[in-house]
């Protein structure tokens, strides 16, 4: 094993204080067998003379064998892993190669390009620096193409290298070449790809690789391996947020306790001021522990053991931050997560979340959408199944410490184990922006209070319907903007309200003055505020009264969840069914003409979804009928269901 | 930001202590496989950096085929035991050593009883739940897709075609009663970058890895020290002095000696990067059962 280096033989502790100053790059190779993925990782291997002529001797046996290229030399064969897949001819798993030069130390993550491994290629991207996606260049872009750079993209690579293979098959034409890399970059330009590079190769015949190329004069970029070597990454990782998760609390005596662990980022120092997560207690840096010695900073990924000079309460799963500079530290929160076991994502079920050093147990509350790794297209599910990726939300039993994955991938990860398998199911890149969808999405949530129950009322329900002359319950009018539903309801209430009856109406859009003014008009916004007002509605039917609540509420799945709120028994439903160009000329205000324009996203009717309910319990035509005979139905409809007599 | 860079040992380092520290982090019960050899001498003193100032909570065991160089028991017993004051088993398969296998005519059965039976027996005994091992991914080629967290079942075998996800430094540390982890905090590092670190940490290892006199016999080409008097002479052989040194260690008849000068680590660095066979060549037991002998071993139990 001769690296090119003439001091090895003449002056090897020369060599050797060269090599104790080697950076470490770890890259991934995307691509099919017939992209010429093995052949390129043979080549590298070999043209860096790191293959011992015994190894050598074992492929060219296996070359005759098992080889493409009729008998010579397959350097595909080096890299090939176990015995079986090597009998199908294919590499099925993550495999890991090493090879060094004399700049650095190279980890290969090699993992297989097709459909049904997007599992092992996330797998290998999560600890990469860097991607070499192969495209042969006879075949050009190709559906796997795009997709390896979208899961690149997805897990954080910063530096991609596109690698037009087989550049000898198509003469090595140029023409070929600018082509193909015109098709990548209008394709790329989508996604998040800071540091984009393009080369020409021939790995079998070793073109570009370690050596310029003779046949392509016309290409006077670096060579593949050049730009392994020389490509900058230094900045890639974050040195600005510190973030230390306790990984181990040493305590081999009572008058020692070191948190241990790996800086996740950042840089810490000694007398620094720190602070304790979830806990929210500070200390300071008493010292900071190597069997080395002891330092006066680390920085990530240093492994070292932090001393405190106040005995504050920290144990595994926390995380040392600064008080000035905090992660965010919520149970709720967007990920996109790439599923990776056979049995489908359950929406609801629990499973074990593994973040930093913190176990916990939660849920994939809601799937907003399916991303089709092939076209970046979104589409809606119920589900998630092997190999797929999805924008979920995710709900833990407890807090964590955590950043968007983008801008830390040390505390922004975690994966998904299930509970009764230990299987690891799934991982999760969390998404930095706040959404208001993650803000408000509370209908599963537990209360933030529990264990202090509210003291029961000394009035029976029965007392209060003996009192009132009535059944409390909850109409729900529901329909679109402009069908009716304030006028019909202030209507009702006035006429119960001669009637000696006790009914209050709760107006959607009222309520956005007060208990909702914190929302916007996105379906999720939209959701909440029913909620809101679903909570409201049965705390005025626990007090004896008729609410008449006046909502668009526009998804049938969400009216089913205010009905489980108010009571089934206490829910009626109403669909004041105008058409929409009706309710286009009755609206008052502006909000169609703006919704058309663009200007209200979301808008029901016109650019979001109104379902019409198939279990209302009444349906008012209120574009033929006048406002008193709808009041009259109503109330036909309240004594039908025994609310009044 | 410049200056708050690692470097490639620095950095294998700083990972393999996360790895050690997250096992017993997660664990009630794990050992440190410890064969004695150069890779052990590595774990063992990145369990030390690990836990410091305390010792490492959990104990190194040694299966012990009976088979093992003189000096490597020695230095166990001055370095591992003494110098470094570890908890330190020693388990040798008993009703193996009754059947009285000789490693060099029935190697492969040798292995499989004095060392994978051996090392399951053990495993059951003290009830170990993780066990961290020295393997690195570049020894072979069914390592290379191997976890660093590599799950067992009851019996302790391997199923390569299903293995648990590893991203990130996020480990699944997941299992049932009576399953176990195999743990390789050494995966991500090469031949070279071991002897590099035991070069810069000035790491002690058994001098069998340096040249010296030895009493060997040529047999088939390999050269075989003749440790002690088990090692049956076959008719017409005469030990010899000569200059030789090990690459690796393992039971004597069956790890091949190389004729070299090298004293000194850089010497034996340097020996390694001119030299045209790869480490595991000295080793019989690869060999077994075609190009995929050690994915066989390693589905049964094997280290």
């Amino acid at each position: 094993m001769s690296h090119h280096s003439d001091l090895i033989a003449t002056d090897i502790n020369a060599y050797l204080a060269q090599h104790e100053r080697k950076e470490l790059l770890r890259f991934l190779t995307c691509g099919s067998v017939d992209d010429g993925k093995s052949t390129l990782i043979g080549r590298l291997l070999y043209d860096s003379k790191m293959i011992y002529e015994d190894q050598l001797a074992a492929i060219e046996r296996d070359s005759v064998t098992h080889g493409t290229t009729g008998g010579g030399f397959d350097p595909a064969l080096l890299t090939d892993g176990l015995r079986a897949e090597r009998e199908q001819g294919i590499t099925i798993d993550v495999a890991y190669r090493y090879f060094s030069t004399t700049h650095r130390k190279f980890i290969i993550a090699d993992t297989p390009g097709h459909e049904q491994y997007t599992r092992n290629m996330a797998t290998g991207a999560s600890t990469a620096d860097l991607a070499i996606i192969l495209i042969d260049a006879r075949h050009g872009v190709l559906t796997q193409t795009r997709r390896h750079t979208f899961i690149a993209s997805l897990l954080g690579i910063r530096h991609v290298l596109v690698a037009i293979n087989k550049m000898d098959l198509v003469g090595f034409s140029q023409e070929v070449y600018e082509r193909i890399r015109e098709d990548y970059k209008q394709f790329a330009s989508r996604l998040d790809l800071p540091d984009l590079h393009f080369i020409p190769i021939s790995a079998l015949r070793g073109d570009n690789v370690v050596e310029p190329s003779a046949s392509m004069p016309w290409y006077q970029g670096s060579t593949l391996m050049h730009f392994l070597e020389t490509v900058y990454i230094g900045s890639d990782r974050n040195l600005e947020d510190f973030r230390f998760p306790v990984q181990y609390v040493n305590r081999p005596h009572l008058d020692f306790r070191g948190f241990c662990g790996t800086l996740a980022s950042g840089i810490v120092r000694q007398g620094d001021e720190v602070m304790a997560l979830p806990s929210r207690k500070t200390s300071r840096v008493k010292s900071i522990l190597t069997y080395d010695g002891s330092l006066q900073e680390a920085f990530a990924p240093q492994s070292v053991t932090i001393t405190l000079d106040d005995e504050i309460d920290v144990s595994r799963g926390d995380m040392l931050v600064r008080p000035g500079n905090v992660p965010r530290l919520e149970e709720r929160f967007d990920a996109m997560i790439v599923w990776m076991a056979e049995q489908p994502l359950v929406p609801g079920k629990a499973y074990l979340f593994k973040h930093t050093s913190k176990l916990v147990t939660g849920a994939i509350s809601t799937l907003r959408y399916r991303v089709d790794v092939n076209t970046l297209h979104r589409q809606e599910t119920d589900t998630l199944r092997l190999n797929e990726i999805a924008r979920c939300a995710v709900t833990l039993s407890q807090p964590i410490a955590f950043d968007g994955y983008r801008r830390n991938r040390g505390t922004g990860a975690f994966i998904v184990i299930d509970r009764i398998t230990n299987g690891t199911v799934g991982a999760g890149m969390i998404l930095d922006r706040v959404t208001a969808e993650q803000r408000h999405d509370h209908w599963d949530a537990e209360p933030r209070v529990s264990g202090e129950h509210a003291e029961s009322s000394l009035v029976t329900a029965q007392q209060r319907a003996v009192r009132f002359g009535q059944r409390p319950v909850t109409l729900l009018l529901t329909g679109l903007t402009g069908a009716g539903k304030t006028t019909i309801a202030y209507a009702l209430e006035r006429r119960l309200f001669d009637m000696g009856r006790a009914a209050a109406v709760l107006d959607g859009v009222a309520l956005r003055q007060g208990i909702s003014r914190d929302l916007g008009f996105s379906n999720e916004d939209r959701s909440e505020n029913l909620r809101r007002g679903a909570e409201v509605a049965r705390l005025m039917n626990e007090a004896g009264l008729i609410c008449i609540a006046s909502f668009v509420a526009p998804d049938a799945p969400v009216r089913e969840r205010a009905r489980e709120v108010i009571g089934p028994d206490r829910f009626l439903l109403v669909h004041l069914a105008a058409p929409i160009d009706v309710c286009r000329q009755r609206h008052d205000g502006d909000h169609y003409q703006r919704a058309d324009a663009g200007e209200i996203a979301n808008f029901p009717g016109v650019s979001a979804a109104y379902d019409q309910p198939a279990d209302a319990d009444l349906v008012l035509p209120t574009h033929e009928w006048p406002v008193e005979q709808c009041v009259d139905r109503l109330l036909q409809l309240l004594r039908d269901s025994k609310v009044l007599d | 930001m410049s200056g708050y860079n690692l470097t490639h040992l620095k950095q294998l380092e700083a990972e393999s202590i996360h790895i050690i520290r997250e096992v017993v982090a997660e664990f009630d019960n794990p050992v440190m496989l410890y064969s004695i050899g150069k890779d052990s001498s590595v774990m063992v003193q990145l369990a030390m950096k690990a836990f410091y100032p305390a010792k490492p909570p959990f104990p190194l065991m040694h299966i012990d085929t009976t088979w093992k160089f003189r000096e490597m028991i020695q230095f166990r017993e001055s370095y591992a035991r003494d110098e470094l004051g570890l908890d330190l088993l020693v388990y040798i398969n008993e009703e193996g050593r009754k059947l009285g296998l000789h490693p060099l005519d029935n190697s492969e059965k040798h292995t499989e009883v004095m060392k994978t039976d051996a090392l399951k027996q053990a495993l059951n005994k003290y009830g170990f739940d993780a066990a961290f091992g020295g393997a690195r991914r570049d020894e072979e080629k069914s390592r290379a897709k191997e976890r660093v967290f590599s799950f067992r079942d009851r019996h302790h075998t391997w199923d390569p075609k299903n293995q648990r996800p590893e991203l990130w430094n996020l480990y699944n540390t997941r299992v049932s009663k009576g399953e176990s982890i195999r743990v390789f905090p050494l995966s991500n590092w090469t031949e070279l970058d071991v002897w590099q670190y035991i070069h810069l940490e000035r790491i002690p290892i058994v001098p069998l890895y340096f040249a010296a006199p030895r009493p060997v016999v040529e047999r088939n080409g390999v050269l075989l020290m003749v440790d002690d008097e088990r090692l049956e002479l076959h008719p017409g052989e005469q030990p010899q002095t000569r200059t030789v040194r090990f690459r690796t260690l393992g039971c004597y008849p069956l790890t091949g000696a190389v004729e070299s000068t090298a004293t000194t680590l850089p010497e034996i660095i340097q020996e390694m990067l001119l030299t045209k066979t790869s480490e595991r060549q000295g080793r019989v037991i690869d060999k077994d059962e075609g190009g995929a002998g050690m994915e066989e071993k390693k589905r049964r139990g094997y280290f």
